[in-house]
């Protein structure tokens, strides 16, 4: 028999990897390798609607165990892989089994990252990442008091939105002089500053967590750098992650803070692809792009499954991502860093407004709060040519689909 | 359970029990019915879940919100009056025995 497709990491890049082989008419088998011990689910809820308990752990559940088979796709859950040999086309797993393989997708993903200071590991301090982790956060909070967010990322406000919505007492410690500065302009870290304030949330910027205070192995609080004790029946670490790339890396394979790959998920070695939140993409001006995102797991998934079944049909659209906080949605197309003219759309204080983005004259991202039909023209607009200017773009009269082309 | 029968553009028909509260596309997904993407996994901020029900059970869901409607402007396959966000459409008791018809493209 000849040798399968294995997928490596059974998340949100893996499934669809495994899918879209089927649609695009694959025949062989596909082996889908997961160490979770989970059917693959949908992992931004972990921090929004299921960490609020606003849904069940089975809606989390991308895809029931009988479509697995109808697709004559070999789930396995539980099992990890160890080691990939290039040379000999085989893979090492941690249940002793040595898998021959035609191809190999690499959609190992990410972990949390942790901060290296005292009592990081103490009862208490938890990441999300993973069910497990969310589980353990909920069961939690039932009796917690006060929650300390170090990280004032995406993950890190939306689990301070959260627990804002429970009653808890919520600090927020960010090293950076803004929230959410690696990925939003400096007018959205400001709003966002306004509505976890107005929330309640006690937002510390430009501080740093100097080391976790502990009593019996359980956390206490939070020492600030400059000395100030935060009081912390919790500890929530939002501190960014860290590919999973090390598999590639023991193989041989070019990693650059992510498994180097292309706009179709090629590594390296023409044999293995990899996607998701494991890879660091190599541009055309040399740089490299590390995204961690739904949409760019599941658009690596097909692009690397086309390429393997010979259609060309690379990932080129403009990132996009979204994040849940309170009752605002705020949805984001294309990369706003390196700006020269942002202007508004809307009005600030209607609570629904963009911010749209030029770089030299063109289009370059857009950010809606509470405005879906706005981030879905960006979509269309960033996707392609457009005429659209500052101009135009703050103008309401002014049909933004009417720049299209 | 409700009732509910998702029929894919070519045809092929997916009768299904649904938990009261799931939504059409959570049951449409998670059995695997093909034609919805649900890439964002119920979000509301992909419109890979768009769908058409049945018109004689308009009355008996709930009204599409502004954000509903905003992602609406730009599905793939035509938009019509009685598309949905299936991600947005929580089932309920009265929506027993409705028809869901199922795009042809996604994205
Ligand atoms: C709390 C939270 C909220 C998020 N919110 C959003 C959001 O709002 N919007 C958005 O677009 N994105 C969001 N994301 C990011 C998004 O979930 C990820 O970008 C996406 O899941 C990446 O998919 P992936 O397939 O690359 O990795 P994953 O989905 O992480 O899957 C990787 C899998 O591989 C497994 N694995 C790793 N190593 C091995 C091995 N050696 N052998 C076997 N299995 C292995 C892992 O355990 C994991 O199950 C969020 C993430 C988190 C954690
Ligand atoms: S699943 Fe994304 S909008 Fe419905």
């Amino acid at each position: 028999m000849s040798r399968p497709i294995v997928i490596i990491g059974a998340g949100q890049g893996g499934l669809q990897a495994a899918e879209s082989l089927r649609s695009a008419k694959f025949e062989g088998s596909i082996l889908l390798l997961g160490d979770e011990k989970y059917l693959p689910y949908n992992r931004p809820p972990l921090s929004k609607a299921f960490l609020l308990r606003e849904c069940e752990r089975d809606q989390l559940t991308i895809r029931q165990a009988p479509v697995f088979e109808k697709k004559r796709i070999t789930l396995e859950t539980g099992v990890r892989v160890e080691k990939i040999d290039p040379g000999n086309h085989t893979l090492m797993c941690n249940d002793g089994r040595t898998i021959g393989y035609e191809k190999v997708i690499i959609a190992t993903g990410s972990r949390a990252r942790s901060l290296p200071i005292a009592n990081v590991d103490v009862e208490g301090v938890h990441c999300i990442r993973t069910l497990d982790d969310t589980l353990k956060i909920q069961a939690e909070l039932e009796t917690t008091k006060n929650l300390v967010v170090v990280g004032g990322g995406f993950i890190g406000l939306e689990m301070a939105a959260v627990a804002r919505k429970l009653g808890k007492v919520v600090t927020v410690v960010e090293f950076a002089d803004r929230l959410m500065a690696r990925v939003v302009s400096p007018m959205i870290s400001d709003y966002y500053k306004n509505i976890h304030e107005s929330h309640g949330v006690d937002v510390r910027l430009n501080a740093q967590a100097g080391e976790i205070i502990a009593k019996d192995g359980c956390v206490q609080g939070v020492k600030l750098s400059d000395g100030e004790e935060l009081p912390a029946d919790m500890v929530v670490l939002g501190v960014g992650v860290r590919p999973n790339q090390e598999l590639a890396q023991e193989a041989g394979l070019i990693c650059e803070g992510g498994i180097v790959i292309d706009h179709k998920g090629r590594t390296s070695d023409p044999d293995i692809y990899a996607i998701g939140d494991c890879t660091a993409q190599k541009l055309s001006d040399g740089s490299f792009l590390r995204l961690e995102s739904v949409q760019n797991a599941v658009e690596l998934a097909k692009a690397a499954a086309n390429d393997i079944m010979g259609n060309d049909k690379p990932f080129v659209a403009a990132p996009w991502f979204w994040s849940d906080q309170y009752d605002v949605t705020l949805q984001m197309v294309g990369l706003s860093g390196g700006y020269d003219t942002a202007v508004l759309r809307g009005d600030l204080g209607s609570a629904s407004f963009s911010y749209f983005y030029f770089k030299q004259g063109s289009l370059i991202a857009v950010d809606s709060l509470n405005q879906s039909s706005d981030h879905m023209a960006g979509r269309k607009l960033l996707g392609g040519a457009n005429s659209l200017t500052p101009d135009t773009a703050q103008d309401l009269s002014y049909n933004l689909r009417d720049a299209i082309g | 359970m409700v009732k509910i029968n998702f029929i894919e553009a070519d045809g092929s028909e997916t009768e299904l029990d649904v938990q009261d509260g799931w939504s059409l596309m959570q049951a449409a997904v998670s059995n695997g019915v093909e034609g919805i993407e649900a890439e964002c996994g119920g979000s509301c901020c992909c419109a890979t879940c768009h769908c058409y029900v049945d018109e004689a059970y308009l009355d008996k869901l709930e009204a599409a919100n502004d954000k509903e409607l905003g992602m609406l402007e730009e599905t793939v396959a035509e938009r019509k009056d009685n598309s949905r966000l299936a991600c947005q459409v929580k089932v309920t008791p009265e929506m027993d025995g409705m028809t869901v018809h199922l795009p042809e493209v996604q994205s």
